[in-house]
């Protein structure tokens, strides 16, 4: 297996595809999964709040990157926007056609252009097909015969993710978790997709091979020039791969921007809690060894307490107050809107009534987590205003 | 290192499991120690030997299949070969473990209090009330909010980072003087990581325990580990503090894992450096070198060495490497560090 990416040459822009245009927009996305009970009759009895009012657009050839913790929606709004799922409500369109409640025959043209990648790269591959067959299932299914013929174009597409051309007779099972990522990447290549939602493409891997799979998405989202919207719960993975991100919790997206407004000046809580709690590695690289102890000072401390609440009854409000440090009344009451904060960028919006000031870095410290607070000698007293 | 023997003391650990395929050399040789208060990190990727080290640690491997050779000595007491009930009382009194999955090693069928109880009771006689008692006391010290209501909870009624803190209440109600923590936070979102690692660094400094703290994350390491092992296919490959190792790494295996993991600060412009190919398999793992067939430094240490001979591992700080300490250094210095940034 080499580690190369040959990459074939661009295809022609379409004209409808420029860079930077809005290629899907959705609005007002909400998926609530039903939660029936009761006996002899089943009856509704409440609904599993997974993806509520999303407002996102994905531009042509850029890469969207959506982050937030288990639980929170990630892979139920890949599958809406690829349609996998219908919508509850609100609409998505693409390149200007809505296609919210599109039916088969309606889909059929957008089908090629929109593909997805999953996360089990075992799970995703049918272990009694060819990896031939494998690729060659969407052209099939789509009626697609490349000019030279659809095993041309397999082989191509083998070496374009780095394996062998030789490969196509294989089966599955006697590749690697890595190589069959790369399977699931040429499958997705094959009708020249102008969208790709990857949904935790490599967080089944180890570290090493997840970086041969992330260069390799990199090479071709930036090469073919395909738009992706690149689901992870890893921020630094994110971060890397997205040229804009969304924040999500509980089913919303608390904040959205361009990398480095998410990563240098975020400006909902739950966003600096979060950068915060990842474990660098790199907290350790910088400073030389034996040095004085003072890592990651430069980084925030922040300690949630507990866990997410459920999305089946989500806190009033903004869903986020129950662990936020900040929350007041007016939290509990009133939904904060997406938008603009004062003093945040033109395409930064969060979601928040107090929002932080836009910096990683603080010099004071915030522990709400109820173990680490007697531990370390705080005083008993929540914050001020914790709703609990 | 002082003469007097190490609270916890591996020495040439072999691990070998009999298959249908073959010989799985699971364990290959591998020495560490660890004294009280301090906290080992093993880290490695999936399959490069690091819980069947610590199951052997507390005599958990089916001896019908598994074969064990070396020396495990915890306080001056020789774990290989102990009998049965031997190992019995040292687990969950001196040693005890915590695992990564808190829904399979909790019983759905008892109360989250009673399986903190019973072990209790089991080994130090207790009556059922005072077992009570320090299941409520255990459960407060972990941060679970109103746990006099809540010991009588069924796992079920604990979100998952609850579980993860009882399943800690559990392995430590006996006060064990060694908590070997396997993956404990790696089934948990980064949130939730974060409060159990600190909870678990506060422990520690209350009860003095030594802790061994396995995960694939070095990320996790750095901030709760003092000394660091890094393992490749069944062997330590490089031993140090978690600042030298993670500050001034010498192996080629540990620079590949450094660079294949992107940082919340590294240039997004510049792809990741991965290390090309995939371990190798446990029944047959490559002459030489483990690392060699992935090895970008093979050529700057020369002939045939990486290919045919064994680098050990030297005690005390350093790296299962053909390549000089010299040579790492410089290697680090000039062409690996530049790359991480
Ligand atoms: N088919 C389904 N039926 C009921 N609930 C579901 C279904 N799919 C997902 N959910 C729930 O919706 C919420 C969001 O799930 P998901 O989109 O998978 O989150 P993520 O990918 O961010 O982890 C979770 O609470 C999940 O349990
Ligand atoms: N009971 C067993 N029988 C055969 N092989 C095993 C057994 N347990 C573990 N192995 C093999 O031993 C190797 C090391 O496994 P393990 O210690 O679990 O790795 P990890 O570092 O991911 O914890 C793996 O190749 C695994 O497949
Ligand atoms: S011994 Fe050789 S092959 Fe092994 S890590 Fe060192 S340089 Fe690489
Ligand atoms: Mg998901
Ligand atoms: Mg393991």
């Amino acid at each position: 297996m080499s580690d190369k990416v040959s990459l074939p040459a661009p295809r022609e822009a379409a004209p409808d595809g420029a860079r930077g245009e809005p290629l899907l927009v959705a609005e007002g996305l909400t998926k609530h999964f039903p939660i029936t009970g009761g006996f002899p009759v089943k009856r509704r009895i409440g609904a599993v709040q997974a993806v509520d009012g999303l407002d996102l657009t994905v531009r042509a050839g850029e890469s969207f990157g959506l982050v937030g913790e288990s639980g929170c929606g990630k892979s139920t709004t890949g599958r809406l926007l690829t349609r996998l799922l219908e919508p509850t409500a609100g609409r998505i369109v693409y390149r200007g056609r809505d296609i919210t409640h599109a039916g088969r025959r309606e889909l059929a043209p957008f089908r090629a252009e929109i593909q997805m990648i999953f996360q089990d790269p075992y799970a995703s591959l049918n272990p009694r097909h060819t990896v031939g067959k494998i690729v060659s299932g969407p052209m099939e299914i789509n009626g697609i015969d490349p000019p030279g013929g659809r095993e041309a174009r397999v082989r191509e597409l083998l070496e374009t993710v780095g394996l062998s051309p030789e490969h196509y007779n294989r089966f599955p099972h006697e590749f690697s978790g890595g190589q069959r990522q790369r399977i699931g990447v040429a499958r997705a290549l094959a009708l020249e997709p102008k969208l790709i939602v990857a949904d935790e493409p490599v967080s089944a891997l180890d570290v090493s091979i997840q970086a041969q799979v992330v260069n390799l998405l990199r090479d071709v989202q930036r090469e073919l020039g395909i738009a992706f919207v690149f689901i992870a719960h890893d921020l630094a993975v994110v971060r890397h791969f997205s040229q804009r991100v969304a924040v999500m919790y509980l089913g919303k997206i608390v904040e959205v921007g361009d990398r480095d407004d998410i990563y240098r000046r975020p400006r909902h809580p739950y966003t600096h809690a979060l950068l915060s709690a990842v474990p660098e590695a790199a907290d350790l690289m910088d400073t030389p060894a034996g040095g004085d102890g003072s890592a990651r000072a430069s980084r925030e401390r922040i300690r949630l307490a507990g866990d997410v609440p459920s999305p089946i009854r989500p806190p009033s409000g903004c869903r986020f107050r129950t662990r936020c440090w900040k929350a007041r009344e007016e939290c509990a009451t009133e939904e904060p809107p997406l938008l603009r904060a004062e003093g945040s960028g033109p395409g930064h919006l969060s979601a928040c009534h107090f929002p932080e000031p836009p910096t990683v870095e603080r010099t004071t410290e915030v522990i709400l987590d109820p173990a680490l607070r007697a531990a370390e000698g705080h005083t008993e007293s929540q914050p001020p205003n914790h709703a609990q | 290192m002082t003469a007097t023997t190490p609270f916890l003391s591996v020495r040439d650990l072999y691990v070998r499991f009999a298959t249908e395929d073959g010989t799985v050399k699971a364990v290959d040789g591998l020495s560490f120690e660890l004294e009280r208060g301090r906290t080992l990190g093993i880290v490695g990727e999936s399959g490069s030997g690091k819980s069947v080290t610590n199951l052997a640690v507390l005599g958990l491997h089916d001896p019908r299949t598994t074969e064990i050779e070396g020396e495990i000595l915890l306080d001056g007491q020789e774990l290989t070969g102990a009998p049965e009930s031997a190992l019995e009382k040292v687990r969950g009194h001196k040693a005890a473990m915590i695992f990564q999955d808190s829904l399979t090693a909790l019983s759905p069928y008892y109360t989250v209090g009673r399986q903190i109880a019973e072990p209790f009771r089991k080994h130090t006689g207790a009556t059922r009330r005072e077992a009570r008692l320090r299941a409520v006391e255990m459960l407060k010290r972990v941060g679970i909010p109103n746990p006099a209501l809540r010991v009588d909870d069924y796992p079920h009624q604990f979100s998952g980072g609850m579980r993860q803190r009882a399943m800690i209440a559990m392995a430590l109600v006996c006060d064990p003087q060694l908590l070997i923590a396997d993956e404990p936070t790696t089934a948990l979102d980064v949130t939730v990581q974060a409060q159990i690692l600190d909870l678990l660094k506060d422990l520690q400094q209350q009860t003095g325990s030594a802790i061994i703290l396995i995960t694939h994350d070095l990320g996790v390491v750095a901030h709760t580990v003092d000394e660091l092992l890094v393992m490749y296919a069944g062997r330590a490959v490089e031993r140090g503090t978690v600042r030298e190792v993670l500050g001034a790494p010498r192996h080629p295996y540990t620079w590949g894992l450094l660079g294949s993991m992107p940082r919340l600060t590294s240039d997004v412009e510049e792809p990741l450096s991965p290390i090309p190919g995939a371990p190798p398999s446990l029944l047959a793992p490559p002459p030489g070198c483990p690392f060699h067939p992935r090895c970008a430094s093979v050529a700057a240490v020369g002939g045939d060495r990486c290919r045919t001979e064994r680098p050990e591992l030297p005690a005390g700080r350093g790296a299962a490497c053909h390549l000089t300490p010299e040579r790492q250094r410089a290697i680090f210095a000039g062409q690996i560090k530049p790359r991480l940034r």
